[in-house]
């Protein structure tokens, strides 16, 4: 390195341009949000919540153009129909009253076991418009008992559903329109004795009603255009529910469909929007404390306290809601009206305890204003539990509209909600506990697209994890 | 402290008021009364209820007398139970739904931190991700549902086991708690659960924490005294409502378990239009989730010491 | 900073140990006070031992109640649960039997003419306290029940009895009431104006007795608690603790003692979820439930032996006839009758045994002159028709002068089963008619309030019976009847009413209902959708049990045990 090196001219002896004074940076440099969507978008958590979103999105907005179902269309021949394959059905003749029979006084009088009925045989094929039951008179009979199980009564007399006590021996026939499905059943006739008590024994007859439709009710619900064109005899293929159907045999496809318009926009929008005027009102008073704190926080309790029902139904007529009327607007301003305080007062807390941390000390010192401290250093800060709060208040705001439509509050019937329809399945959840897991499965499903979101944008969001996972 | 302690007692009974006179407002501004019955009935016979019952007077009238009662702890007779006064309902079903809540809420407060920590611990691994599951499953099947298997689950194992295990309903014993506490505390548990993991992480990555580590004190005792009461902080702030809404909010736990508590009355009574009882309810909760806020704050204050009461 | 992640770390290790030791301590805790709380509930819940459903060995039952009674003065009661509980604790002077005929009670005998009745008490007629039970408690009873002061709002069925309406008002005192006791065993009724079956009013719990001195020693607390109460009927309360139970036990000073088979009736369930009964009834914690659509396939699958009965009470859908309302219009109303099917609603939505189609506003179980009300006067059958509806409703529309009809509200409630029944109907009407019809929800006290107003065009209504006697059905449409919401006006009906209710002549009277029945059938007042019915099953060993229509339902009065083989 001594002078005078011959390697060296008077080129290397100029100065160096601007240009290329400084290092390269070889990233472009991204601003707190750039970095977070940057991560948002490299969550695999958060991906998979966008891929369940966009499946509830199909679900819902397009999903009824293709699944062309009335979902206030009730068949009332398949109620709670489980998810099957299509069900045909054979066409009979009208229902026609049926006067029964009575017993002949001159019925052979060589019935040698008194009070037991013999010969019990159907007066007709069985079809599930009806079922005519037809038995001979018992001696010394005072009326019968009629039962239908879905079991066998063999061999521990487990009679099953009473459908009647007829009084009077004559009367020696029973029509059975209860409910009838395509299943096996036994009928069972018990006698009653001189004091009107059912005796031991009975006699069963076991019956596979056939699934039938007149032509007339064919018509009626719409499923050809003209009665005339059937004959008797012919089958007919049901309308087709692929997940079933509910109480009233409504296709529950089309009802998760439309019920999901409700449930989306009152879960997403409501727990949105009260979250947000929590976290300015828990915010504001948290950062300004004292006095102003103490008057929000107290206002926060009063609210808090109201009771809600009793503040819903004022609130319905505050709004002027006639019957028959959406309520789903108003439904959601009455429930930010009430909810927000829980998340105002997570927020408080978050942001009490944030304040006094060290780095706002510093950021202060360096001139920061109050809007930057809040929105730069705060509320990242509290992010996880907003988050959290957010994630939690969906399936309660969508059980919350549930029960304020069912009491009359929220939409009126017969649009569905998945609320009010798992609402309506709970009831009959052991025996077709269909009704009941598919609203719920969907509102689960829901919910963890924004868990998994919440987790993604927490994590995104959180400066401490920067440059992690 | 004491004077913080009064100043807030005062400050209490002043929203305790407000929240007495926008209810009595509410209730009278609500269609309906506590007099009809499904039962037509004459004016004459309606006349006389209404005298018995002082409703004849001017609202404003009512308001002073029920306000003056007020003052002296009178909450009235009920409308429906109307041989009861709301002092004897409160003071008879209170204790039920205390207890059925204290046990629920420490079920739930107990639970929370623990699966919240271990969550925030294993974080993106299976632990985390099945409790994840449980959580969502947890809030998203309506409570009643939750109830019902609870109860359903406690019918298949006393008719397999041949003898009764635990009761299926009813109230009186410490078996008769334990499953609707659990029931009643799950939703909060799972709420508590997700928000012990949210602000776990956040403190496992704060400056004090590595300080703590690089320092060598024993990791027990930082996650225990650093880790563990730092993160505690919001799910005590959202204990004390937690508390009171537990306590009013266990209508189905109490129908399904037949249990007698005050959580029944509270939700009949507005749809009965029980006056009296909507009063004497709404104020008696009010003033717990007003005790019960004041009660968490002085804890916080305990808790964190950054936090100083004025 | 990633080792955090690691579960090998000290530091998650130590913090999964502290987790766990954490957990053993919360756990311990947690017993801990359950056992302490237990230890301080034992005030609040019931502390005599829970048995079983059936006890034979004590001759004890153990059931579920649906709600807490909410009045046990039987001078101001009005609900179903607070009769049950009176029906088995107290007795009038008369009451059921076993088979639902009327028997002696507290009279032995007695006589109604057109002007009053004479009822001469049973000695041995005793309070649960020994003293005997005299005429001058039904006497203190009666007035109290009219006195303005009490405000009953079951006076009205006191009414009958001379003054009973005028002491009511306000108008005469209530010693005015024509109520006299004629010495300790006498007692002597004026009436307002004949009353045919003031037989079966004397069986009703309005008319129950109540004895003056121990009242008034309650200072206004009168069946505020079990001790505030005394008893005369077959059983005694001898534990209340509101909302949670209630045990009746024999009653050792009851004169008709012999017949009373249970020693126990212990209710230390109280609730109204269905399904939770049926859970106690599976685990054989109680000896009765009653079940529900969705319980039945489980109950078959039990192989339980179940009933079925009915309750009594018709449902039915009823009009607005204010000349404002659509509703008022004949046609149009003909034309919801023509296309309404109870029997779908019943065997294909409702589809629990127990219910039926119902055909008239008369149900199914009302005698007649000699026998079945609806074997005499059969109800005249209307048959779904689509055509001949869509005709009336043309000439609705004609004679209204509109060309659609607008949406009609029909009122209903916040139950499951009236909510499914609107959405039915709401179905319904439009498929077969093209109209609109918008369900207006409303819980309980608001669907009141606009009932009592008049702001509907439809209601689902229902009547539960307050007397056997077809006049608690009849007099619903009558003009002056507050509880025809509909303000249905119909001279000729009106006059049917008057007439069956001043006669003593059962032809006379049942010829006035069937001319009512009639007239609601062809001037479509109502449309009758079902009469309610109940299925339950009860344990193998109770037997007995007695189900009403009217009165004390059920009855155990008379229900025993056989310890099945």
């Amino acid at each position: 390195m001594s002078s005078g090196d011959p390697r060296f001219g008077p080129t290397d002896f100029e100065p160096v341009t601007a240009a290329r004074s400084a290092e390269t940076i070889p990233r472009p440099s991204l601003s707190y949000w750039q970095d977070a969507w940057r991560r948002l978008k490299e969550n695999r958590r958060a991906l998979i919540s966008l891929y369940i979103v966009i499946a509830l999105g199909l679900f819902t907005v397009p999903g009824p153009w293709f699944w062309r179902v009335d979902p206030a269309a009730q068949d009332v021949d398949q109620i709670s129909q489980p998810p099957a394959l299509p069900e045909v059905a054979t066409i009979i003749g009208p229902y026609v009253p049926w006067a029964g029979v009575l017993a002949t006084p001159a019925a052979d009088s060589d019935a040698a076991v008194p009070l037991v009925t013999d010969n019990l045989r159907l007066f007709e094929p069985a079809t599930t418009q009806a079922v005519r039951l037809v038995w001979d008179p018992a001696a010394e009979a005072t009326g019968y008992a009629v039962y239908r199980s879905v079991y066998d009564p063999d061999p521990d007399r487990a009679l099953g559903l009473p459908l009647t006590r007829i009084s009077g021996a004559e009367a020696v026939s029973f029509e059975d329109r209860l409910g009838l499905e395509p299943k096996p059943y036994w009928y069972s006739i018990v006698v009653l004795d001189q004091d009107g008590i059912e005796v031991e024994e009975y006699r069963t007859l076991e019956v596979q009603p056939l699934r039938a439709v007149s032509p007339e009710e064919a018509e009626g619900r719409g499923w050809v255009d003209d009665a005339a064109n059937l004959q008797l005899g012919n089958q007919i293929r049901l309308p087709y529910h692929p997940l079933g159907t509910d109480y009233l045999g409504r296709d529950m496809l089309a009802r998760l469909m439309y019920g999901a318009r409700v449930s989306l926009f009152i879960g997403i929008f409501a727990p949105l929007l009260f979250v947000l005027v929590g976290i300015v009102y828990g915010s504001a008073a948290g950062f300004i404390g004292g006095r102003f704190d103490q008057m929000l926080m107290r206002f926060a309790d009063f609210v808090v306290a109201l009771p809600f029902l009793l503040f819903m139904i004022l609130f319905k007529i505050g709004f002027g809601i006639g019957p028959g009327e959406s309520g789903v607007f108003p439904m959601l301003v009455a429930l930010v009206l009430l909810a927000w305080p829980a998340s105002a007062r997570l927020v408080r807390g978050q942001i009490l305890q944030i304040r006094e941390e060290g780095y706002i000390g510093a950021s202060r010192l360096l001139g920061a204003g109050t809007g930057y401290l809040v929105f730069r250093h705060m509320l990242p800060n509290t992010i996880g539990v907003i988050l959290v709060t957010l994630t939690f208040a969906v399936p309660s705001v969508i059980f919350t509209e549930a029960f304020l439509s069912f009491i009359g509050m929220g939409v009126a019937p017969p649009t569905p909600s998945w609320g009010s329809m798992s609402n309506e399945g709970i009831r009959t959840m052991l025996s077709h506990p269909h009704e009941l897991i598919f609203p719920a499965m969907l509102i689960s499903v829901t919910v963890l697209a924004f868990n998994l979101l919440g987790d993604g944008l927490r994590d995104a969001l959180d400066v401490r994890m920067r440059g992690r996972e | 402290m004491f004077a913080y302690t009064v100043k807030r007692l005062l400050q209490g009974v002043v929203t305790i008021w407000f929240i007495a006179t926008a209810t009595f407002a509410a209730m009278h501004a609500v269609p309906g009364d506590p007099l009809t019955g499904e039962r037509a009935t004459t004016e004459e016979i309606r006349r006389n209820l209404e005298a018995r019952y002082g409703l004849d007077r001017p609202v404003l009238d009512q308001y002073f007398i029920y306000m003056g009662n007020l003052l002296k702890g009178d909450f009235g007779i009920s409308f429906t139970q109307q041989n009861r006064s709301v002092n004897d309902i409160i003071r008879e079903h209170f204790p039920v739904s205390a207890t059925l809540g204290i046990l629920s809420i420490v079920f739930a407060g107990l639970g929370g931190i623990l699966w919240g920590a271990l969550t925030a611990l294993y974080r993106q691994r299976l632990p985390d991700l099945a409790i994840m599951f449980l959580v969502i499953l947890a809030i998203s099947v309506p409570s009643f549902v939750v109830a019902a298997l609870g109860q359903l689950a406690l019918v298949i194992m006393n008719t397999t086991l041949g003898f009764s295990v635990l009761p299926i309903a009813g109230w009186g014993t410490l078996s008769h708690m334990l499953v609707p506490s659990i029931v009643l505390g799950l939703g909060t548990m799972a709420f508590l659960t997700r928000l012990m993991r949210s602000s776990m992480l956040e403190i496992v990555n704060s400056d004090f924490i590595r300080t703590a580590r690089a320092k060598g004190l024993p990791p027990a005792r930082v996650f225990l005294r650093h880790e563990l009461r730092n993160a505690i902080l919001p799910v005590v702030t959202v204990l004390g409502p937690a508390i009171a809404a537990i306590t009013t909010g266990g209508f189905v736990v109490e129908l399904v378990f037949a249990i007698p508590g005050l959580g029944r009355y509270f939700v009949e009574a507005v749809q009965q239009l029980d006056y009296t009882v909507i009063m004497g309810t709404t104020v008696f909760y009010g003033g717990f989730l007003v005790f019960m806020v004041i009660a968490v704050d002085l804890v916080y204050g305990l808790i964190d010491p950054r936090v100083t009461l004025e | 900073m990633a080792k955090i992640e690691n579960g090998s770390d000290p530091l998650s290790r130590a913090a999964v140990r502290q987790i766990v030791s954490l957990t053993i301590i919360c756990i311990v805790g947690f017993v801990l006070l359950m056992v302490g709380l237990s230890w301080a509930s034992e005030l609040t819940g019931s502390d005599s031992a829970i048995l079983g459903g059936v006890d034979f060995e004590t001759r004890s039952i153990t059931l579920a109640l649906s709600q807490e009674p909410p009045q046990l003065d039987s001078t101001r009661s009005t609900d179903q649960v607070s009769f049950f509980v009176l029906g088995h604790v107290m007795e009038g002077l008369l009451r059921y039997d076993a088979n639902n005929r009327l028997v002696p009670g507290v009279a032995e005998r007695w006589e109604i003419g057109p002007d009053g009745a004479r009822f001469w008490l049973r000695e041995d007629a005793t309070w649960s306290d020994g003293q005997p039970v005299t005429a001058h408690d039904f006497v203190f009873a009666w007035q109290t029940v009219v006195d303005p002061a009490n405000a009953s709002e079951y006076a009205f069925i006191m009414y009958p009895v001379k003054n009973g309406e005028a002491i009511n008002t306000g108008q005469m005192p209530r010693e005015a009431l024509g109520v006299r006791a004629s010495g300790d065993r006498v007692l002597d009724v004026e009436f307002e104006q004949p009353v045919a079956f003031f037989d079966k009013l004397a069986a009703f719990g309005i008319y129950f007795p109540v004895r003056k001195d121990f009242y008034e020693s309650r200072e206004g607390r009168y069946a505020a608690d079990a001790e505030d109460l005394l008893y005369n009927g077959p059983f005694v309360m001898t534990q209340w603790v509101h909302g949670a139970h209630v045990r009746l036990e024999k009653n050792p000073a009851y004169w008709n003692r012999e017949t009373v088979q249970l020693n126990v009736i212990d209710m230390p369930y109280i609730t109204s979820d269905s399904n939770a009964v049926v859970n106690l009834y599976k685990a054989g914690a109680i000896a009765r439930a009653t079940l529900g659509t969705e319980q039945l396939e489980d109950a078959m699958r039990l192989r339980w032996n179940l009933g079925r009965y009915i309750d009594g009470s018709v449902f039915y859908i009823d009009f607005n006839f204010r000349p404002d309302r659509m509703t008022s219009n004949y046609n149009l109303r003909k034309a919801l009758q023509l296309v309404s099917d109870p029997n779908e609603l019943v065997n294909k939505v409702i589809a629990l045994p127990g219910y039926q189609p119902a055909l008239s506003l008369f149900p199914t179980w009302l005698r007649g002159v000699n026998g079945a009300f609806r074997l005499e006067y059969p109800p005249q059958r209307i048959f779904p028709d689509h055509e001949e509806a869509r005709r009336h409703l043309e000439l609705a529309k004609q004679e209204l002068g509109i060309e659609t009809i607008p949406p009609l509200v029909l009122l209903s409630d916040d139950s499951p089963l009236s909510n499914k029944q609107a959405e039915y109907f709401q179905n319904l009407f439009m498929r077969a008619l093209g109209l609109e019809i918008v369900i207006d929800k409303q819980i309980f006290k608001q669907r009141l309030a606009k009932m009592t107003s008049g702001d509907f065009d439809m209601v689902a209504a229902g009547w539960g019976p307050d007397f056997d006697d077809p006049l608690t059905f009849g007099d619903l449409y009558a003009s002056w009847n507050l509880n025809n919401r509909g303000m249905y006006n119909n001279p000729e009906l009106d006059r049917q009413v008057r007439i069956a209710q001043g006669s003593l002549d059962q032809q006379i009277r049942m010829d006035a209902f069937g001319e009512i029945q009639r007239m609601l059938i062809e001037d479509a007042v109502l449309l009758p959708n079902y009469e309610r019915g109940l299925v339950y099953v009860e344990d193998p060993g109770l037997r007995g049990v007695v189900y009403r229509s009217v009165g004390t339902d059920p009855d155990y009065s008379n229900a025993y045990l056989v310890e099945s083989p």
